[in-house]
């Protein structure tokens, strides 16, 4: 979470739902993008934007499958998609990728905490009841690797209902905004195995009574309610006196709802069943004093990979698939470097989410480069870059090559957001991406969030007569000489400064040069003559009345 | 209620996701907006009511199917009769043919794939309370977003329409394949209008066009008249 000024925060993060994607796209990535607004939501944030990031082997049904079920899910609750990447690559074709993006605005000091420090506060748990679907969905999907029985996976796939998703989102916010509850925490992953235990944080401890957690299936076992991954569910901590306020806005929003234990000061997570104690544990030891394990590293050598031609198409038909416009803040829509949203007078964010370039399999560089891209694209919309999330996608780090490649990932991510001068607030990760013992590429996805100062002046696009200027940065073969991070850090400084006077900015990725020239000409509606020595070398196109004097003109639009 | 706030309801369904937006677009065009809550029985003090765009029930069944029977859909179908200006959009157009206040069905776009995009749209009729600011020949620019969008009416149903004029914008380049290229239509009495596109998402230059203002500030003008009347 960071301070915007104007006494306004924002809070985003970035989650995966690979495993339960490879599986069934649709639900999977369905089910992704209700998990990541939760998230938002527990910190006390209105969810104002979506981004998805999707690594296909092909742009063929099992991808469209995964490009109709964000969209049922962001659709169905009002919050608007505006970005993302779509790749396409053979690496990913039995392992695909899908990483969801949340940006959420609230006013600074309402920050939720997902922690439960008041003893005798009671634990409700609203939104839908709890059944057998997703049950060890973090342990028997996401934390294996996957193999030909997967069809026998799909029960523990999460099944997602974005009407009760938006009335949870509704009635969650009512709850902040009321200062009615204590602290807010979303049954993602492990169910209420894993939000009790982050809730009973600080020595406090919580008790829960599993007979009163409404069941929608008979004769569930107590192991099976505290790790059930039914979808749409929420546990907060409420003060005594503020619970029946508390029930009323969950029968108001017709959630089912219940108190199902309390905190104590044990610091103990105990869960009790049919009169007696099932299960025991130190909260502690399933958060800060887990168990941890050292793994073996081994450097590899690495070798890029080819482009395929399905990357250099547009993307025009699937964000057209999502609603870009509810809420009512979309000052600039996807299609081009990062959206633009207002959050109050004429002050905007600009979000982007972006991975590594297609084909790059060295895993220093595809962190530092997927930062360096997500801070270009918010700097082509003239947002100053001011903070970065992570989803680090890897295979089974239990292979030292593996390992080696998380590590040398994380640090190329970090030497970028240190060459940026901007933090890392949040991240997740996505490991064991394995299909019958092959792993994906090193896949971390980043996105960045930058404040724009004046909406009004978020370039637009190319009119006639404007003089279009290039920006070149280190060449590609000495990407990795000294300080080429620095280098490139400085350059998207000069570039979000300048973004506001000019009439567009963009920067050249994948497709070179040409493609970016005609994503600029499709984006404004006119042509532009154009000469680039050297195109190689060229890291954004600007255009406007004037050329930057860090720019060098090639030509009129 | 002063005669130039006119009072303009706004109905919120579970899963109504354009409330807001509406509420706010009526805000800053010049109305005094009142959410109204479906669970109501009766409306409050309004003299004009708009059913917002979303995903009301959550649609799992024909979009508008449940919303229908809604207590404040009694409500509204009353104020209606009693010559009540209402305009539903996206789902509040398919709210108001699910409760037969409107002629038509929508189904699911001919793509089957939801389409957010701006289209262009042709103001077949300018003397009906909805269309009043707008001129003969406009074109007017105004975003869709839906997945249900293609409106259909059989044969004998459209010659009656068109013939009484009750088709009032048309698609320039159809977005879901809707019969006649049909983007909104009226009632026989004429104070009832639906339609796709969202004019409340076209009233503030900084997002795009403001095309809306036209057919929301129509409407406003017809909640005044009939406040005026009521006094």
């Amino acid at each position: 979470m960071l301070d915007l000024g104007g006494g306004q925060a924002v809070a985003f993060k970035v989650e995966s739902h690979n495993h339960p994607s490879a599986v069934e796209p649709f639900q999977g990535a369905a089910t992704g993008v209700g998990g990541i607004l939760r998230d938002v939501i527990a910190m006390g944030a209105r969810p104002i934007a979506l981004l998805d990031g999707l690594r296909f082997g092909e742009p063929g049904l099992a991808f469209e499958r995964a490009v109709s079920g964000i969209g049922q899910y962001g659709n169905s609750v009002g919050v608007p998609t505006v970005g993302g990447e779509a790749v396409f690559d053979e690496a990913y074709r039995h392992n695909c990728l899908v990483n969801a993006m949340c940006v959420g605005l609230l006013p600074k000091g309402r920050l939720t905490r997902a922690r439960a420090t008041l003893t005798g506060g009671l634990l409700v748990l609203y939104g839908a009841t709890t059944g057998r679907d997703g049950i060890g969905g973090a342990s028997v999907l996401a934390s294996q690797e996957l193999g030909e029985e997967d069809a026998d996976r799909r029960p523990t796939v999460q099944i997602g209902d974005p009407f009760t998703g938006k009335k949870l989102i509704e009635a969650s916010l009512e709850l902040v905004v009321r200062g009615l509850v204590e602290s807010l925490q979303d049954c993602g992953a492990a169910g209420l195995a894993s939000s009790l235990a982050e809730m009973a944080r600080d020595g406090a401890g919580v008790d829960v009574d599993l007979d009163r957690v409404l069941l929608r299936e008979e004769d569930m076992e107590a192991w099976e309610i505290m790790i059930s991954e039914s979808q749409e569910r929420m546990v907060a901590v409420v003060r005594p006196d503020r619970l029946e306020d508390v029930l009323a806005t969950a029968r108001r929003w017709e959630l089912t709802h219940a108190v199902i234990g309390e905190v104590t000061d044990t610091g103990e997570l105990r869960a009790f069943h049919e009169g007696e104690l099932v299960g025991e544990i130190p909260a502690v030891l399933l958060t800060d004093e887990c168990p941890r394990y050292l793994v073996e590293t081994r450097a590899k050598e690495t070798r890029s990979a080819p482009v395929a031609d399905s990357n250099l198409t547009s993307r025009r038909w699937i964000y057209e698939r999502y609603d870009q416009l509810v809420g009512s803040r979309t000052v600039r829509r996807p299609g081009l470097d990062a959206a633009v949203l207002r959050i109050d007078g004429h002050r905007g964010l600009a979000v982007s989410l972006d991975g590594p370039p297609v084909g790059e399999r060295d895993p220093f560089r595809a962190g530092a480069l997927a930062v360096l891209d997500a801070a270009r694209n918010v700097a082509c919309a003239a947002g100053e870059p001011i903070g970065l999330t992570d989803c680090l996608n890897f295979g089974n780090p239990e292979k030292p090559e593996i390992a080696w490649e998380l590590e040398q990932a994380i640090e190329g991510i970090a030497q970028a957001a240190e060459a940026l001068g901007i933090p890392v607030v949040s991240g997740n990760v996505s490991l064991y991406n394995d299909t019958d013992g092959g792993s994906i590429p090193p896949t971390p996805l980043v996105g960045c969030v930058g404040l724009v100062e004046d909406v009004r002046r978020v370039p637009a696009g190319w009119r006639p007569g404007d003089t279009v200027s290039v920006v070149r940065g280190p060449s590609n073969s000495l990407l990795l000489a000294h300080d080429w991070l620095g280098q490139e850090a400085e350059v998207i400084g000069l570039v979000w400064r300048a973004a506001a006077g000019l009439s567009l900015v963009h920067d050249v990725s994948d497709g070179g040069l040409d493609l970016a020239l005609r994503e600029m000409a499709e984006w404004s509606g006119v042509e532009a003559d154009i000469d680039v020595p050297d195109p190689d070398t060229v890291r954004f196109i600007l255009a406007g009345d004037h050329v930057p004097d860090f720019a060098e003109s090639v030509g009129r639009v | 209620m002063t005669e130039n706030a006119p009072r303009v309801g706004v109905v919120t369904f579970p899963g109504s996701n354009d409330d807001r937006d509406a509420l706010q677009a009526l805000g800053r065009l010049g109305a005094e907006p009142a959410a109204v809550w479906h669970a109501a029985e009766r409306l409050p003090d309004v003299a004009a009511i708009v059913l917002p765009g979303g995903f009301s029930y959550g649609d799992y069944l024909r979009c508008g199917a449940i919303a229908r029977f809604s207590p404040a859909m009694r409500a509204v179908a009353e104020f209606a009769a009693d010559g009540g200006p209402v305009l539903g959009i996206c789902n509040g157009f398919q709210i108001l043919c699910e409760a037969g206040l409107l002629p038509g069905a929508l189904r699911p776009n001919a793509s089957l794939a939801f389409v957010c995009r701006d289209v262009r749209l042709r103001v077949e009729r300018t003397d009906t309370l909805f269309t009043a600011l707008c001129e003969p020949g406009d074109t007017l620019t105004i975003p869709v977003k839906h997945g249900e969008g293609c409106w259909f009416a059989d044969d004998e149903l459209l010659e009656e329409l068109e013939a009484k004029g009750q088709i009032v914008l048309r698609y320039e380049e159809n977005p879901n394949g809707s019969v006649a290229d049909v983007a909104g239509v009226v009632n026989g009495e004429g104070n009832v209008m639906g339609l796709m596109p969202h004019p409340e998402h076209a009233v503030d230059p900084l997002l795009g066009s403001t095309d809306g203002a036209l057919i929301l500030g129509g409407l406003m003008a017809a909640a005044r008249e009939r406040a005026s009347v009521a006094v």
